[in-house]
């Protein structure tokens, strides 16, 4: 599958920035607990017609939960879940126009691959004949029009997660819903069929959502994620947003690298906030939007790709600059990760791009350097 | 729909174990009864246990009766064990069809074929019949059940434990002793007690291959059976259930202190 | 046995050792094979033959009382003599005289219906405990297999003072109200029906119980969440993939049921006719050893083939175990 036809280009598409937009799926405070355990905690959501949404977070954050309850297999404890406008909190699952694609992909074991893809159009009044049509239809979006006679047990896990897709598909339901879908695979097939679910999803012009508790198959899948920790939503945003503008500490810590400087605020300039940190024993400017309160304690965050690394003292307005040494270099490929001790328990992670080969690499162990980055590089968390 | 469903399954479950252990309870229920007559209730009594300390006969029938079961299902736990090591870990051999053939025919084959056809064995070659002829005939079915079990505990054990003790230098043999019969121990505990419990039971193939002088309990309990309903087999039947339950009450909680000393210890 | 690097020579010495090693260690897994394999041979096919050769031969007052007896003195005559006194005398006696093949017929219809009502009584329960909360299942597995362990004479024979006509379920029904007669029921078919459902549900129980509970569950959810209503997911679903279970549990309950005694024998009449019966009162009553063992053969006969569609299935749901 070497040569083919790129999707089409992905266009900008925010529909929650309407404020009069309807939602097509919407979450109206729901809280489900089972016995003692609050797996929901009176949450609500909205997803946008189209929208490719992403829940994202830890095992046990409630993230499951969240998507079972919305194809019916768990009833919410309170609150009330809207498709549409209808609410759908108390319609049996084999009557939702919702259909999932199971994290064990769940393909009938005695039934062919044909039969399975067509399992869910037998339930309907669809004639023979459309029935024929649409399973080969599905068979041909996920190329296995050979295996049609295949047993589950005879294909491959790439395949076996291909008739999945195509099984939940076939019904064209209003939103399909994806649970851990390519956990089972390989890091190559798993980025190749990345890819194939965002065509599809364009394609199809239909409403995915997404469990994962990968953030970076969150990230390159969804066009806007919802991270949940313990049963609440901490930040639904875009990508961009969730990782540039994290909301919280644990937000900016689940998603990518991030390096934390514990400070208290000193003082406001305009936009720029000036912060004290004791553990690196000087003073750290950050662009604010909302203004900090004077002597609060504040986390300043900053993704490691922001630091600019360099032997000579850099020049220039508007960035932090802090000496330090270099302590530990991890090579992985593409780039290196240098920790840079600053203190004597400090120590900063930063990014450089491996543009050269590895036997001329300039920065090394022990070398004295110096970090810069801008003031606008950093984001001033106070959760 | 979940709760309707969830009715369902406990009106089924509690059904079904009225059907089980209504019976029991009433033949437990009867033993006390003081009267004669066994469906007519007449007073608490414990009168026919007393009987049954007098009845010499019943009491002989007993300790030959268990005497065959601690035989039969010592040599069942052995022969059985052996069987399911080969049929779990030997692979292919000649022979192993009917090998596993001969191991699963028994749990189902009729108990008349079974014992007229040891019964016909015994003759052939002169054997005078008695105690031993029973205890071989019980041996040789109810190792087969031991096999079944014991593979059971085999499948489920881990192989990788064996091929390290062999990789670390343990021979084939000391591996077995060593390493898979602690792992498969409360499988043959448990084929054992199954063994026993089945030699006990068993009347036809007892009435089959038994000759003068050993006289089984079940034996016993059917000729008098054969007369009519009396509370004396209430009685005995009762004892033989308390037994059993007791047996498998100690032997699960034995199993569940094993178990709780080996997630303490994982 | 580690296999040595193939660029590197093996020393002699080693080889030898090796060599050595091998044969002893074969020697040791035939010795371990033989052990339960004879005894198989010796205690349960070679009494088979027995049974096949006795089966040819007539029946006298003697003990042991069949002819011929092969005489092992007289050698290689002996064993023509012996050979041409066999006869399929007792096989033609048996398909002449209606009662046997009567018998036969009735064991099957009995034995079949019975097991059917097995799986109608066993199917709910082993469904219940599957779906029943994780840590209740070994409680009510145990449940299923205590009476097992409990004298099957003993449960067969407490149904006596239930179903009997002054017993107690007639006792109770009459006290209800809902009969104004008490009902014949010992010593009829229905009384062995329900004998042997009885003694043989936990039988059907336990392999379906195995089978609906490896049930992966997420596949029912599947089929409700492709449109398919519950009962009916329970048909296309949950049904066929009990199938192995459903074929163990009706052969653990039919195959035996067939050459059943003890039940006919105590729970059953005059009416039932049933082989295992037959069988008992031809060798213990009329002494006519040949018969009984033509009548085995025969029964063997009409099992073999359920026997070994058993046998191949527990092989392969042990090897799909494995």
């Amino acid at each position: 599958m070497a040569k083919k036809p790129l999707g089409p280009v992905r266009r900008t598409f925010s529909p929650w920035e309407e404020p009069s937009n309807q939602p097509f799926i919407e979450f109206q405070s729901v809280t489900k607990t089972f016995g003692d355990h609050i797996a929901v905690d009176n949450l609500s959501l909205k997803i946008y017609k189209r929208e490719f949404h992403a829940l994202l977070g830890g095992s046990g954050c409630g993230k499951t939960t969240m998507m079972r309850m919305l194809a019916g297999f768990e009833q919410p404890t309170s609150g009330c879940i809207l498709l549409e406008g209808e609410d759908i909190t108390r319609v049996p699952p084999h009557k939702r126009p919702v259909n999932m694609m199971f994290q064990s992909y769940a393909l009938f074991p005695h039934m062919s691959v044909w039969d399975n893809i067509a399992f869910g159009l037998k339930q309907e009044a669809f004639s023979k004949r459309e029935i024929s049509a649409r399973v080969a239809e599905m068979l041909r979006l996920v190329k296995l029009e050979p295996f049609a006679r295949r047993k589950p047990h005879q294909l491959s896990g790439g395949q076996r997660q291909r008739v999945a897709l195509a099984r939940s598909l076939a019904k064209r339901p209003k939103v399909l819903l994806l649970d851990e879908p390519l956990a089972a695979l390989d890091k190559k097939l798993r980025e190749e069929t990345q890819i194939e679910l965002m065509n599809l999803q364009e394609e199809l012009r239909m409403t995915f959502l997404i469990v994962t508790h990968d953030q970076e198959e969150a990230m390159n899948l969804a066009d806007r994620i919802s991270v949940m920790d313990a049963g609440h939503i901490l930040q639904v945003a875009t990508p961009g947003e969730i990782y540039e503008q994290p909301s919280s500490r644990y937000v900016a810590d689940f998603i990518g690298d991030i390096n934390f400087f514990e400070c208290t605020v000193k003082g406001m300039n305009a936009s720029v906030a000036t912060l004290d940190s004791a553990e690196l024993g000087t003073t750290l400017q950050v662009e604010v939007g909302e203004k900090p309160q004077l002597g609060s304690s504040v986390t300043l965050a900053v993704r490691p790709e922001k630091l600019r690394i360099s032997f000579e003292k850099p020049e220039g307005e508007n960035q932090n600059i802090l000496q330090g040494e270099v302590w530990d270099i991890a090579y992985m490929g593409d780039v290196s990760i240098y920790h840079i001790k600053v203190s004597q328990d400090h120590t900063i992670r930063t990014i450089v791009t491996n543009t050269t080969r590895l036997v001329e690499r300039p920065i090394t162990w022990e070398d004295k350097v110096w970090l810069a980055f801008d003031y606008d590089a950093g984001v001033l968390l106070t959760a | 729909m979940t709760q309707r469903s969830s009715w369902f399954n406990i009106t089924s479950l509690g059904l079904g174990f009225a059907f089980l252990y209504l019976p029991i309870l009433i033949l437990v229920i009867y033993s006390f009864n003081a009267s004669k007559l066994v469906t007519v209730w007449g007073g608490f009594s414990t009168k026919w246990y007393a009987e049954l300390w007098q009845n010499q006969q019943l009491l002989d029938a007993a300790w030959v009766t268990f005497r065959i079961a601690l035989v039969s299902a010592s040599l069942a736990a052995v022969l059985g064990t052996v069987a399911a090591l080969v049929l779990a870990r030997f692979g292919r051999f000649t022979g192993r069809t009917l090998f596993s053939g001969m191991i699963y025919a028994p749990l189902v084959m009729p108990e008349v074929i079974l014992g007229l056809s040891l019964l016909l064995l015994f003759v052939a070659v002169g054997q005078e019949r008695g105690f031993w002829t029973i205890a071989i005939a019980h041996t040789s079915f109810s190792m087969c059940y031991v096999a079944v079990v014991v593979q059971a505990r085999l499948a489920g054990s881990d192989r990788s434990l064996e091929e390290a003790a062999q990789d670390l230098g343990c021979p084939p043999f000391k591996t077995f002793f060593v390493i898979t019969l602690p792992q498969i121990l409360p499988g043959i505990l448990a084929g054992w007690m199954l063994a026993f419990t089945l030699s006990l039971d068993d009347l036809v193939i007892a009435s089959f291959t038994t000759g003068p002088g050993a006289t089984t309990l079940p034996m016993k309990i059917y000729s008098q059976v054969r007369l009519g309903v009396t509370p004396q087999i209430n009685a005995i039947s009762t004892i033989l259930i308390g037994l059993v339950t007791l047996g498998v009450i100690i032997a699960s909680l034995l199993a569940k202190r094993q178990r709780l000393a080996q997630t303490k210890r994982g | 046995m580690q296999a040595l690097p193939e660029n590197e020579p093996a020393s002699p010495q080693l080889e030898a050792e090796q060599h050595v090693a091998t044969t002893s260690h074969s020697r040791w897994r035939w010795l371990v094979i033989a052990v339960p394999f004879l005894w198989l041979l010796v205690f349960f096919l070679a009494p088979f033959l027995m049974v096949f050769k006795i089966s040819l031969s007539g029946q006298v007052l003697a003990i042991p009382p069949y002819a011929p007896q092969w005489d092992w003195a007289t050698g290689l005559q002996g064993l023509q003599a012996f050979w041409q006194e066999l006869s399929l005398d007792n096989y033609i006696w048996l398909s002449e005289d209606e009662l046997y093949w009567k018998a036969y017929l009735s064991s099957i219809r009995i034995a079949g219906m019975a097991t059917l009502l097995c799986l109608l009584i066993g199917f709910p329960m082993a469904y219940a405990m599957a779906r029943a909360p994780k840590r209740m299942q070994p409680l009510l597995v145990m449940l299923v297999i205590l009476p097992f362990w409990t004298s099957f004479l003993i449960r067969v024979y407490a149904w006596i003072g239930i179903l009997k006509t002054e017993g107690l379920l007639n006792q109770f029904l009459l006290g209800l109200g809902v009969i104004n007669e008490p009902l014949v029921i010992l010593n009829t078919n229905i009384a062995v029906y329900i004998g042997i459902v009885y003694s043989y549900l936990p039988f059907m129980v336990l392999p379906l119980y195995a089978t609906l509970e490896k049930l992966d569950t997420s596949l029912l959810e599947a089929a409700q969440d492709l449109g398919c209503p519950p009962l009916k997911t329970f048909w296309t679903i949950t049904l066929p993939l009990a199938k192995p279970g459903i074929l163990a549990g009706c052969f653990l309950v039919l195959i035996p049921a067939v050459g059943e005694f003890v039940i006919p024998d105590i729970l059953g009449g005059s009416e039932t006719l049933m082989i295992g019966k037959t069988l008992w009162v031809e060798f213990f009553s009329n002494r006519d050893w040949p018969l009984a063992s033509a009548v085995a053969i025969v029964l063997l006969a009409i099992l073999i083939m359920p026997i070994m569609l058993f046998q191949r299935q527990q092989q392969k749901s042990a090897e799909v175990g494995l």
